[in-house]
């Protein structure tokens, strides 16, 4: 069985900052191709897309920037670094 | 911090480019600042793999001893793929971990404190867990940066933030990552213990190293590849994938990982393995094309933050670079400091060097192979015609016989021998 991503995000150390997303969505954005490609891209699978509602969870984020890159100003509305200290610490890189 | 301290140099994140800078300009008498958004040095960061020594030799010869390096690379191997075959090719040679050529594997959560203790040593002063939220004007002029909420000031400020470098793009000196000349990697640190990845890889000791890259089936025929690198007691193990790809074909980047662990290459090598992390990172491919404005008045851009990596298909390189280009911030600042001048006319002299050195140099030769990487072919058709040749070759049925050359030329077909040659030229021509 190939390990889902929530295991393999349960590997990593974070510290969920509840009072900052560091990552914003755009809801009134509907290019439903758009938006399924950035699901797509997200390598933490924080993105879902289900009856016409954009889900987002910026807990787990790897903080990669692909969603920006992707869809900045689109799907992406602001994207920021975590505050300091906060977000996902890799012990080995 | 109080508002009168002032810094000569703050340099924006301890990667290996801000490490590196603040190092040598520590060393030289300067006050530097270095801040960091991770809360321990190294806890954002994150590699393929493997580091070309050269660069960083110049500054600490013969580093590798003290240095927390995994293994010296010594086998390299490049593997063609097909969905369950591939077309491996060795090479192996003790020339490859001569001193001063050698390359090894490091994991930057390990590796990059060391770096950033030699800076601490030589005087350069750290905060860590603070993120620069902006950097500092008066009157357009860069004086410092706002981190954590507060102002701080210094003559010059280093840019050494990284791929999304959100400062230098707040200053206009870069634009926004165009997807197409940006991958996205995405790894996992597998722990197989030591005396396992020797047996595996064929390693006579836990001092030598391979380095494995996939084409082909791995990545579902978009720009990407698969690498591994063994450590000392794991893999690094990943995928890399140019962003305009994705959705392209209907494989995420996060499954072309999993993709790649399944292939009958890959899975008895990490059998019995334990995931210990997940990890992903962006890595800029587009070449010498996309550097961005290097240097303004009181304000340099170096390192991932510079653009300075080099995607040649067979391998990454972007470590020795940005070492490189960490050095030569720092001896333009040192001069700088020296003249009493901060301007862009003193520190264009940055500019310069690296166009001097085998950063630019290198950066240049290699300009054509971005383009010639995005070519869709070389990742969709030639691992099946390589399959083709070699199943042909090798595989053996008692069925009638007909001439290799016959056979390999239906493999050659099919890709178009048109494409074949203009493919191989351009190869050639980007190399
Ligand atoms: C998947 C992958 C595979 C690769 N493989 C190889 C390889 O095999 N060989 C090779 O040579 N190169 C490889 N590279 C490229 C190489 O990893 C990079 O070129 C190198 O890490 C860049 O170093 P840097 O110091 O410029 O940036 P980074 O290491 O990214 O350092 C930037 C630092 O700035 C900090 N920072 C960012 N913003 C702020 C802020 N606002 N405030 C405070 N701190 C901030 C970050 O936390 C980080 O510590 C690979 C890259 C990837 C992603
Ligand atoms: S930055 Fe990366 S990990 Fe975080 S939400 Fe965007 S794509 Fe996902």
């Amino acid at each position: 069985m190939a390990m889902s991503i929530d295991d393999k995000l349960g590997l990593n150390r974070f510290r969920a900052d509840k009072s900052y997303p560091h990552i914003t969505v755009n809801q009134s954005f509907t290019d439903v191709k758009e938006i399924e490609r950035v699901v797509m891209a997200c390598p933490a699978k924080l993105y879902s897309y289900e009856n016409g509602v954009i889900g987002f969870n910026h807990e787990g984020c790897l903080e990669c920037g692909t969603c920006r890159v992707l869809s900045g100003g689109k799907v992406v509305e602001t994207w920021n670094h975590p505050q300091g200290g906060m977000g996902v610490e890799f012990r080995h890189g | 911090m109080s508002n009168e301290e002032r810094f000569d140099v703050i340099v924006v994140g301890a990667g290996l480019a801000g490490n590196t800078a603040a190092y040598l300009m520590a060393k030289a008498g300067l006050e530097v600042l270095v801040i960091e958004r991770a809360e321990t040095i190294g806890g954002k960061n994150v590699t393929g793999g493997r580091m070309y020594s050269h660069s960083l030799e110049k500054i600490f010869p013969d580093f590798a001893k003290e240095a927390p390096v995994e293994r010296k690379i010594t086998k390299e191997r490049i593997s063609f793929m097909t969905g369950d075959t591939a077309t491996t090719v060795e090479y192996a040679a003790d020339k490859l971990g001569e001193q001063g050529k050698a390359t090894y594997s490091i994991c930057r959560g390990h590796f990059d404190p060391w770096l950033a203790g030699k800076a601490e040593e030589a005087g350069a002063m750290y905060v860590t867990g603070i993120r620069v939220d902006e950097v500092l004007l008066q009157d357009g002029k860069v004086v410092g940066v706002i981190a954590g909420g507060e102002e701080m000031f210094a003559d010059v400020v280093l840019l050494a933030d990284g791929v999304n470098s959100l400062l230098a793009q707040q200053l206009g000196m870069k634009k926004e990552l165009d997807p197409h000349e940006v991958a996205v990697g995405v790894k996992e640190i597998i722990r197989l213990g030591e005396e396992k990845i020797n047996d595996r890889f064929g390693a006579a000791s836990s001092e030598e190293g391979t380095a494995w890259l996939f084409a082909g089936d791995v990545s579902g025929g978009n720009v990407g590849g698969g690498f591994l690198y063994t450590n000392k007691d794991s893999l690094s193990l990943g995928i890399v994938t140019t962003i305009a790809d994705i959705g392209r074909v209907d494989l995420a980047p996060r499954d072309m990982l999993e993709r790649l662990k399944a292939h009958p290459t890959v899975a008895p090598l990490i059998k019995g393995g334990e995931t210990i992390e997940y990890a992903a990172h962006l890595v800029t491919e587009g070449g010498y094309n996309m550097i961005p404005t290097l240097y303004r008045d009181n304000v340099l851009v170096a390192g991932d933050a510079a653009a300075l990596v080099m995607n040649l298909g067979f391998t990454i390189r972007g470590m020795d670079l940005v070492i490189e280009s960490g050095r030569l911030a720092a001896e333009t600042i040192i001069a700088a400091k020296e003249a009493g001048d901060y301007s862009a006319a003193t520190l264009s002299k940055y500019k310069t060097a690296l166009d001097n050195s085998f950063v630019m140099k290198d950066m240049k030769h290699f300009s054509k192979m971005p383009k010639f990487i995005e070519n869709h072919r070389i990742f969709e058709q030639y691992p099946g015609m390589m399959d083709e040749i070699m199943s042909e070759l090798f595989i053996m049925y008692g069925q009638e016989p007909v001439k290799f050359k016959k056979k390999a030329m239906t493999a050659v077909k099919k890709v178009g021998i048109m494409n074949l040659l203009k493919d191989g030229m351009n190869g050639l021509g980007a190399m």
